[in-house]
This record gives C-alpha cells, structure tokens and sequence, in this order.
C-alpha cells in the first residue's frame, strides 16, 4: 500500500517507467496485477459474455417472431430465457462495470493501483470458470438451467443436475463480486491522493464506493438463497418445500431481498458515468454535486427496503402491500432530482455532442422512460395487472439496456482514448450510435404494448393477436445484433490506425484521469499527485 | 365498456348475443396499445389507476424531455454560447424535491383505496377453489350461498390450440377459431363457468409449482402457490367469454394452460351447477362434466 507521504513531489505524478510491463502473454495477462490490465480483463470478457446473451436472446426472438412454434421446444426456450440473464447480468453488466472500476478509480484519485493487487487478479479469473460451468450446463443431460434467472422453487429445483452447477457458478460469481467490492472499497478509502478529499472525489468513485457497499451486503444473501435451493434438492432439506413445512414465497423474499440491490448494482455506477460525462460535454460544472451524491446514498437505502414489489401477487397482507407501494414510490424522489440535476447541467452550458454525450443523453432520456414504467409498476393494483408481462420485460430492458448498458458503451467511448492514446472515428461511432438508437427503441418499445394488451413473459408462443408487435420486436432484435459487430470495428480500427489522442482528449474534461498522459502509462501516480482544484472533476465544493 | 349498455337482459337468447359481442372485445386485438379496460368495476378501477400513473409519467416526461431538446437545441457550443458556471440553485432543488412527493401521494390515494375493497373477500356469494397444476387448472366449486357444492373438473388447453402449437406443426395458428374469435392457446376444454353480477371468492393454491392465475378483464392475478392458499375476489356484470393465462413461469408448458370464464346469468350458472352436481353425485367413476362449448 502506498506509504508515501507526498513529500517528494514532482511537477507531473507520472514518471513511470513505461517499459516494465510483464513480459510474456501468460505473466502479462494471467498473473497480471495491474488494474488497468485487469480492466482490460474485465472489459473483454464482458463484452464477450454479452455476445453469448446476445445469441441467447437471438433463439428467444426468433422463436417469437410468429406465432406457432417454428424453432425450439418449449423446455429449450425456457432454457435460453433463465441463461440470457444470467449471463447478461452476471457475466456481461456486472463485469463491464467492475472493469470500469478497476481502471478508472485508481486514475480518478490519484492512486498507483488497487489496494489489493493480487486478490484483484483473483477475482477476475473466477469468472471465467463460474462462466465455463454455468454454460456447460447447456450441454448437460436435462439442460441448462430452465426455472427463470429468478431461480423461485419449487420449480428452479424441478430440473436437472444442471441446477447445481447454477449454484456452485453463483457461488463463485458471488466470491468474486465479493471481493471486487472490499477491494474498490479498501482502494477508495485508503488510497486518494493527499487532497483528494472524499467531496472532491468523481461522481463515478462515489457511485462506486457505495455499490461496493450493496455488493457486500447482499451477495452472501443470494449465496445463502441458492445454498438453501441446493440442500432442498440433493440433501433433504425442506427450505422452500410446502410439503416439508417449507415455504416457496420465503425464498422469494430472500431472493428480492438480494434482487432489488443487485439491479442498483447494475445502474449505480451508470449515474457515475453519466454525471462524469454530461458535465465535460457541456462545459459547465455539474448540477448540486452533493445532491447527487447524497442521492446515489439514498437510492442505495431505499434498495433495501422495497423488494416486496416484485411479489405484489404472492399474496402479501394488504399492510405488506401498502408498506412496499409507498417505500418504492419513494424511491421516484431522488431518482428524480438525479436527472433534474443532469437536465440542469446542460441547461446553460455549451453542449458539443461526441459520442459518449450522444450516449449519456440517450441514457437520461431512455432511463427515464424506463423510471416511468417503474412508478407505474409501483402502483399495486395496476401492478396486479402488469405483473409477468411484457410491461415489465420492457421495463427492465429500459433500465438495463438502454440504462446500463448504454452508460457503458458511453464510457468506453468517453475513456477509449484515454486507455489506447487513440481516438477513434467519430463518424462511425455516431453511425453506431443512432442505428442502436432506432433498433433498441423498435425492440423495447412495443414490448410495453404487448404486456398492456395482455402477452405474459416467458411463454414461447402467443396468441396471434400479439403477432404484429412481436415481429416489430423482433426486427429490433436484429438491428440490435449487429451493434457489437461495429462496435468492436471502431475499437479495432481506432487501435490499428486511429489518431494520437492529447493528454486532456475532450475540450473540457476535468479529473485526475486527465491529468496522465494518454495512453495512460502501465504504472501511474507512483507518486501521489498534488491535487490542484482545476483537475478535480467537479471541483471543491466545500469552500 | 360499451357493452354494458347492450340492455342485458334474463332472457338467454339475449344473453347468448352478448357473449358474442362480448368475446369479441374479450380478446387482445392486433397492434393493441393499450389496457383493456375490463368487465368489472375492481378491473376499470385498476384501468384508471394505469391511466393516472401513464398520464402524470407523460406530463413529467413531456416536461423533462422539454427542457433537455430546449438544452440541446438553445446552448450549443456550434452556436457560440459561452457556457454559464452556477451549479447550484437551492430554490429549484427544493421545487423538484417536494412536488414530486405531493404528485406521488395524488397516486398513492386511489391506489389505496382501490386495494383496500380488492383485498375484502369476504360477503362473497360462492366460493371457487382454483388450483395450478403443471400445465391446467383445476376448478371447485365449494358452495352457492350455504349450499355446498362438490363439483370440479379440470381445464386444460384445447385440443386444436393443442396439435397446431407442437414444433413445426405446419398447422396454421390463425385457423385456430371459435366463431370470430382467434383464440389459439386462449381456449379451454371446459371453462370456468361463473354468474354475472354475484361475488365470487377464488381461493388460489399450486398443486406442484408456482403457477398465477390472471385474466385481464378482471383485473388482477393472483400467484397459485403450493403450501398456500390465497384469495381474491370478482364480480362480472356482463355475459361473455374472457380469456387469460397462466402468468408465472411454471416449466415446459407454461405458455399452454390457458384459462376461460364464461360468465352466465345467475339462473343458467344455477341450473348448470346443478346438473354438474347431479352427474358428480352419480356413483360412476368419471367425474368430468359434460363438455361445455365455450362458444356457446
């Protein structure tokens, strides 16, 4: 851990030497210790796990693109409906967010890297082996896991051995969102630079040091769902068994009671991007700094007492239902003052629209609408309607598609060049852009009709009155399948031949990222850096 | 909505005519946007609520999105604005913290409200047990008043919907027809036979896993869970055929246990009840009842 005082100082913290990284592709890679490597790791298994759910989600929309059953069987579908969120939430959102971490904390507060090198090394290569078992449950007698991603018995424990890899892959995805979470928050909170106070700290490290929190609360509870799901199925034990004294509805609160911080999990750091990006693009200091960050508090809290709307119909005392009603609109009063606050930074500055921009204002607009199909869920008596309909399947593809995963792609856009010293091609980045703009929207949206008119989720086949809105979902489908295909072009392309980025990349970009050159060198702020207000990301707000 | 101004009467050739008019706007129709109102006073109670919640969402929406295309549009670095350097303005962040708690309490009344007569089950007419099995449901009918009653019977998916939906069937779902209905996998061999204008109290329980038993036109559903049993409660004023399905995820087929309640004036439900109870109470070792053609 770094000791230093910042004593001995030099004018630029970035003296590194540039040359000694790991030699080899295994010492580099496999023993790698370095947070921008393990980043890097992250990124690139996320992005190829979201493939895999991408082609998950491809047999799902092809089978619903008429109806009549034209592909798969129905216990295949299922299949393909439970893995593409797994994979997507697990090996893809979550990944994708840890790598951002893993790169840009220890640059945003002037750290040399995380505090905990080794065991970061450690809790990247779990996921590959928690991912190769989970897949290779599709090639296992009685399949892949089949009981929805939600994993509620009796039914989850009804399949086959398939069931038990699930759990054993949870575990492990478990122990290594676990120890993401204690190392970015040791990092965070020993190792800013002297001055990096925990107010001028990046919006992103904020939003970071408090899913960490959520990450360590509520992953030895799902551990603890799926242990219980396991013992019911091979030792005997009537957790979740009616017919033992068991009860199927407790697993649900357990599950919820994980489920509902895990989904902030996943839009947490999103804001953080968000409130990094919008403010360099429009060239105005960021809308109630502490507002936001007293927000991402209060939405982190708020996760833990409202996960009793996702089971509106299980039968709750009306008091339980009333409890839980009021708690989740809550949730609707910071949320809001988040996107006021963006709203405000644009309003008066000067907006230019590069790429990650387009992406941040796709992500207030589309998150938004996601929000709003969110209160509206909240709203119980209409909930006992949209409950496990399409409504909701548009809804949470709202929040995590054009929410979390747009806030990534937004990101990786935004610190690309910081990351490679190149940038990439602007026009083909906004091609990307607007095509997923068109295709994500003809996708999601009509869903909201379908589950309104009355189409439950995760059914294979429909009647024919749903037939018109799902081929229209289903083009959607399509378009959307090619954006990871451009995307890794530009990437591609940017690295083999893009243009050398400057130090700063963006007119207006404040933070410490900004401050090292670009490509970020392999080792920086060896030495601490002097933090000087006009390289804080949003300033100081204390005086 | 429409349809409760038909002047419905006792007579069964009229209410025979209403069943027809009334599947018609029973079923989802292509390219539908929106909620279906329903057929009970709890399920266009729940439809306002959907609405209320839509349009307050439209006018922040409206509001928000203004203010962000004004943004974009009026403070563009391509149109030589100097960017402004406030990040703070204490006022309007007490505006958009309180307004939205009062908007959100004008939600939250009706909302309570409307739950609070969903979840009164009791002063019901009749009680119906349902229960989910992997894939149909079973249907008993305790009692009519103080009369108990021991009829029950099963409903499952019906056999047309049954051969066309098999993987590559080559069998056309649109020529899947009651009448002029298009009722592939939303037709039953025996439906729910209930009466108009009376309480009926559903107790819902599972037999194997978690199944939920919804129909739109009522306006709820209620999860059908092994171990528990829960209730709810309808009262349908018109006639008709509505059609629902399973709504939680409950293995292979659970896309294929639809769910039919016909909804019969009370002295045809009477009178049908009786027979099913006569040929239940008869020693013979078949308790099914008689098929009830859903299209009348």
């Amino acid at each position: 851990m770094a000791t230093h005082a910042a004593a001995e100082h030099h004018d630029h913290a970035h003296d590194d030497h540039h040359d000694d990284k790991p030699h080899g592709f295994i010492q580099r890679w496999v023993f790698s210790t370095n947070h921008k490597d393990i980043g890097t790791l992250y990124l690139i298994f996320a992005f190829i796990m979201a493939c895999v759910g991408a082609a998950f989600s491809g047999v799902i929309r092809t089978e619903l693109m008429k109806p009549g059953l034209q592909f798969v069987q129905p216990y295949f579908f299922n299949q393909m409906t439970t893995m593409h969120a797994l994979v997507m939430i697990f090996g893809a959102i979550m990944p994708a967010f840890v790598g951002l971490a893993n790169w840009m904390i220890p640059l945003q507060i002037g750290a040399p890297d995380m505090a905990l090198p080794r065991m970061n090394n450690w809790s990247f290569w779990i996921l590959p082996f928690a991912f190769t078992m989970l897949l290779s449950t599709l090639f296992m007698p009685g399949g892949a896991p089949a009981g929805g991603w939600t994993m509620y018995p009796p039914l989850a424990i009804q399949g086959g051995d398939g069931v038990a890899f699930l759990v054993f892959s949870v575990h492990l995805m478990g122990i290594s969102s676990i120890m993401g979470a204690i190392n970015i928050i040791a990092t965070i909170l020993n190792m800013r630079a002297p001055g990096m106070d925990l107010l001028k700290m990046p919006v992103f490290v904020w939003s970071w040091l408090i899913t960490a929190f959520l990450l360590i609360a509520v992953m030895p509870v799902l551990a603890g769902a799926v242990t219980m799901l396991l013992t019911d199925k091979y030792f005997g034990t009537s957790f979740f068994n009616a017919a033992g004294g068991g009860d199927p509805v407790m697993f649900q609160h357990i599950f919820w009671f994980f489920g509902h911080p895990e989904v902030y999990i996943m839009i947490l750091p999103a804001f953080g991007i968000v409130s990094e990006i919008i403010p360099t693009f429009s060239r105005k200091p960021l809308f109630g700094y502490q507002a936001m960050v007293f927000a991402i508090a209060s939405i982190a809290f708020l996760s833990f007492i409202v996960w009793g709307h996702h089971m509106f119909t299980v039968g709750m005392p009306l008091g339980g239902e009333l409890y839980f009603m009021y708690a989740t609109m809550l949730i609707a009063v910071p949320t809001g003052v988040k996107v006021f606050n963006w709203v405000s930074t644009m309003w008066g500055g000067s907006l230019s629209f590069e790429t990650p921009m387009l992406w941040a204002i796709a992500f207030v607009i589309l998150f938004t609408i996601g929000g709003f199909s969110g209160l509206m869920l909240a709203l119980v008596p209409a909930d006992f309607q949209y409950q496990d309909t399409y409504f909701v399947v548009a809804h949470f593809h709202y929040v995590l598609v054009t929410g979390a995963l747009f806030a990534i792609i937004g990101a990786i856009y935004y610190w690309w060049p910081k990351w490679t010293g190149k940038m990439y091609n602007e026009f083909w980045a906004k091609v990307q852009f607007w095509w997923s703009m068109v295709f994500v929207n003809l996708l999601f949206f009509p869903q909201h009709f379908l589950g309104l008119a009355g189409m439950p989720r995760r059914i294979p086949d429909y009647n024919v009155a749903f037939a018109d809105w799902n081929m229209v979902s289903t083009i959607g489908a399509y378009g959307m399948f090619l954006t990871p295909f451009m995307m890794f072009a530009i990437l591609w392309q940017s690295r083999k031949s893009g243009a050398p980025a400057t130090m700063h990349v963006w007119e207006a970009s404040h933070g410490l990222e900004w401050t090292v050159p670009s490509p970020a060198p392999f080792h920086t702020f060896a030495t601490p850096p002097i933090i000087h207000d006009e390289d804080l990301a949003h300033g100081d707000i204390t005086h | 909505m429409t349809r409760s101004r038909l002047g419905l009467t006792a007579a069964s050739t009229a209410a025979l005519m209403a069943t027809y008019v009334g599947s018609a706007l029973a079923l989802s129709q292509p390219w539908q946007l929106n909620m279906a109102p329903g057929v009970t006073e709890t399920s266009r109670t729940v439809y306002n609520i959907h609405m209320i919640g839509l349009i307050v969402c439209c006018v922040i929406g409206l509001l928000v999105f203004g203010a962000m295309f004004v943004a974009m549009f009026k403070f563009r670095k391509s149109k030589g604005v100097k960017p402004a350097t406030w990040s703070h303005n204490t006022v309007a962040e007490i505006i958009w913290t309180v307004v939205p708690i009062f908007t959100l309490v004008i939600l939250a009344w009706p909302a309570t409200n409307v739950m609070v007569k969903m979840a009164y089950t009791e002063d019901s007419q009749m009680t119906v047990k349902i229960t989910g099995y992997q894939w149909k449901w079973g249907y008993d009918y305790m009692n009519w008043g103080d009369k108990p009653y021991h009829v029950h019977f099963i409903s499952k998916l019906d056999a047309v919907s049954d051969r066309t939906r098999q993987l590559k069937s080559g069998l056309d779902p649109y020529a899947v027809k009651q009448g002029d209905e298009q009722t592939y996998l939303l037709d039953v061999d025996h439906p729910l036979v209930v009466p108009t204008d009376t309480k009926i109290r559903f107790v819902v329980t599972g037999d194997d896993v978690i199944h939920a038993w919804w129909v739109p036109q009522l306006g709820w559903k209620q999860d059908a869970i092994p171990g528990i049993i829960n209730d709810a409660w309808t009262s349908i004023h018109d006639p008709g055929l509505y059609r629902g399905q399973c709504a939680e995820l409950c293995g292979q087929d659970h896309g294929f246990m639809p769910i039919v309640v016909k909804a019969v004036p009370k002295e045809e439900f009477l009178s049908w009840l009786d027979g099913q109870e006569a040929s239940a109470a008869k020693p013979a070792t078949n308790a099914a009842p008689a098929a009830t053609p859903t299209a009348g």
